[in-house]
């Protein structure tokens, strides 16, 4: 990579299950790229706002409230109003593999559940940015 | 030897040698630091017989969809031999919006049950009689708003306060520690804490009104040591309060509680409850005052470590709680939730929570773990290990004591920062298998399909019901009253009345979680953490 990355990695909805977001905020840091957190408890709009004034290439979220059903399609219909649907929407947490799959049909890229090693997460990213890069 | 790193020091990062013996106890008074069962200070156990007298309690964490789906799930375990109650609310609930709030919309109903209104929490009881049953409520936040509703569904069964048993998690300090559910800043928050206090110590003497909680802390990623002394200092924390409003010490402390993890470095967990029933007697007895032996007892819940369980190969979830589950016996537990092995996926089905409760009852009336009291006393790593276990709790103790307290560690990210390092540490060791999760990174299957799992849905009407059934309460109300009822809480917030009579009449006036938690927070603003991680 010539320049780092740069990811939003964010909290949508109202869960506070922090943990498993700072993990991986933690370890795309080490892995040299740059990282923009959110924070909890954030709204769509906000998230989508952040990363196009961030200009970021990735919008990586964590939810672990089961509403994922919503709030990722909304992640992505604000990405493409704002004209952004460059950037990758990628995230992770308690996500059943049949929402997994259907949301991964709709434009969402990967989603990683529990149990992750972060350097399966950290290569997933590299690889991703490189080939919307190459475009 | 790479993989024999981990495992000679506990999942806290204690050493262990090869070996204990008497020689490591020399030195050591027994007779004061471990005593007898029943005894100060309750090393080995706060009962002199403990479960030769009565069981832990039984008591599942459950909560989803309508209040209607939750009565049909309490009824279930009730019918299944479960002894107690414990109400998991969903997520607008706990940050108190109301489930036709924009903030809500998808997360109605979705990780535990929705309760809006005094009629949600008529149905979420529906045909329990709730002065024979006790309740726990896991709610935080807006705490004094559903107790208030707890209080007020009891007056419709005709069951007064006085008779009502149960605990009110109430602990706002581990939110902003760990769990992350808060509404209002720290310091008003206390107060609607120490406005609680004062009311039940009065009208609910039953009641148990704060689970001072150590489980969210560990869920976040703490160590068991970082559980154990976070834990206790937010409890002294509280104690602090009460006294400081003009309580007296012994009039409220015998209602609090705690409630543990049970994660599962098995010696470590066992440790550490005895270290908290010893940590706690003696600074209630020394340096608060207490002179009511039942100040100075911890009594306890405590949950297996969902954090814990794995998305891989869920049956294996089985063994881990079933062990997790004997070390908070073994600990001298209270009361006992067993988490199912489906967890790590979505919100439990009947099977695997029948399996979890089926668990508990195989530990109770199989195994003969009951017969005897803390059959670990005067093992000579349990003693140590107890005793190391203090001895870091009190190193933190003098940290926290050196920033100013609980509220300016939280306000310094003290806290937060501890446990995400102490999380990423973790993930580092289990990357680098110095750490071993069966499962996960060893004795893997590379065959393995996740939708084999049955998961319990939560079906997409469950939000459109819940916000029409909303509609039409709103719509039956006497507009005036609640208006009416809702400018008292308001004023009661920005004076210093009590909270807890203005809030009853405005439930009972048909004023929703939302509307009350609306009103207080014009007075009290809300609170924004700072990002660090």
């Amino acid at each position: 990579m010539d320049r780092p990355i740069r990811v939003l990695v964010g909290k949508v909805g109202l869960d506070g299950h922090d943990r498993g977001v700072k993990v991986v905020a933690s370890a795309l840091r080490d892995a040299g790229m740059e990282v923009i957190y959110t924070g909890l408890h954030q709204t769509p709009e906000n998230v989508v706002r952040a990363a196009v004034e961030e200009d970021v290439e990735v919008v990586a979220i964590s939810i672990l409230s089961g509403a994922h059903m919503t709030l990722f399609p909304r992640l992505l219909e604000l990405l493409r109003e704002n004209g952004r649907d460059d950037i990758l929407l990628c995230g992770g947490g308690i996500i059943p593999e049949k929402d997994r799959l259907a949301l991964e049909k709709i434009g969402v890229g990967a989603l990683f559940g529990p149990g992750t090693d972060t350097t399966e997460i950290v290569s997933y990213l590299e690889e991703e940015v490189k080939k919307r890069r190459a475009r | 030897m790479r993989d024999d790193r981990g495992r000679f020091r506990t999942l806290s990062g204690i050493p262990v040698k090869h070996v204990y013996s008497w020689e490591d106890r020399e030195g050591v008074d027994e007779m004061e630091t471990v005593s007898e069962p029943g005894r100060f200070p309750y090393t080995r156990s706060i009962h002199e017989t403990l479960y030769r007298k009565r069981l832990w309690t039984m008591r599942q964490f459950a909560g989803f969809g309508t209040p209607a789906d939750t009565n049909e799930r309490f009824r279930y375990l009730l019918d299944n031999g479960q002894t107690g109650l414990s109400t998991a609310f969903d997520m607008p609930t706990l940050m108190g919006h109301d489930s036709d709030d924009p903030l809500s919309l998808g997360e109605v109903g979705r990780e535990g049950v929705a309760i809006d209104t005094i009629d949600d929490m008529e149905t979420l009881f529906r045909d329990i009689p709730l002065d024979k049953v006790s309740t726990s409520m896991t709610i935080n936040g807006p705490a004094i708003m559903v107790l208030a509703m707890y209080v007020v569904a009891a007056e419709r069964q005709g069951v007064p306060p006085s008779k009502l048993r149960g605990t009110l998690q109430n602990d706002i300090l581990k939110e902003y520690i760990a769990q992350k559910e808060w509404i209002y800043p720290p310091v008003p928050s206390m107060r609607i804490i120490t406005d609680m206090l004062t009311y039940c110590t009065k009208e609910m003497p039953l009641w148990n009104t704060i689970s001072i909680s150590g489980y969210h802390i560990r869920e976040a990623g703490s160590t068991a040591v970082q559980e154990l002394a976070f834990t206790l200092a937010d409890g002294f924390a509280y104690v602090e309060a009460g006294i400081a409003a003009g309580l007296d010490v012994d009039d409220f402390a015998p209602r609090l509680s705690f409630f543990w993890n049970a994660h599962n470095d098995f010696f470590e967990e066992i440790a550490k409850y005895r270290a908290a029933r010893r940590i706690w007697a003696k600074r209630m007895k020394n340096r608060y005052g207490a002179k009511k032996e039942r100040s100075w007892m911890v009594r306890f819940h405590t949950q297996t470590a969902g954090c814990s369980l794995t998305a891989q190969q869920v049956e294996n979830n089985i063994a881990r709680v079933a062990y997790q589950a004997l070390a908070a016996v073994l600990g001298g537990t209270q009361s006992l939730h067993t988490n199912s092995m489906d967890e790590a996926l979505a919100l439990p089905t009947e099977k695997a929570v029948r399996i979890a409760l089926r668990t508990q009852q195989i530990l109770a009336h199989e195994t003969g773990v009951i017969n005897t009291v803390d059959p670990l006393g005067g093992s000579w790593f349990v003693e140590e290990l107890t005793d190391r276990m203090e001895e870091e709790a009190e190193r933190y103790f003098a940290e926290i004591d050196e920033r100013g307290g609980v509220i300016a560690g939280i306000e310094q990210g003290y806290f937060q920062r501890e446990i995400a390092d102490a999380a990423f540490r973790y993930q580092r060791e289990v990357e680098t298998e110095e750490r071993i999760v069966v499962g996960v990174n060893r004795f893997v299957d590379h065959d393995e399909k996740e939708e084999t799992t049955p998961l319990l849905e939560i079906a997409p009407e469950v939000e459109k019901d819940q916000v029409e059934r909303l509609e039409r309460f709103r719509a039956s109300r006497n507009a005036a009253l609640v208006k009416k009822a809702l400018a008292d809480v308001c004023a009661a917030a920005a004076s210093d009345t009590n909270l807890m009579p203005v809030v009853l009449q405005a439930v009972r006036h048909g004023a929703t979680l939302g509307e009350m938690v609306g009103v207080i927070r014009e007075q009290f603003g809300v609170y924004r953490e700072p990002a660090v991680f």
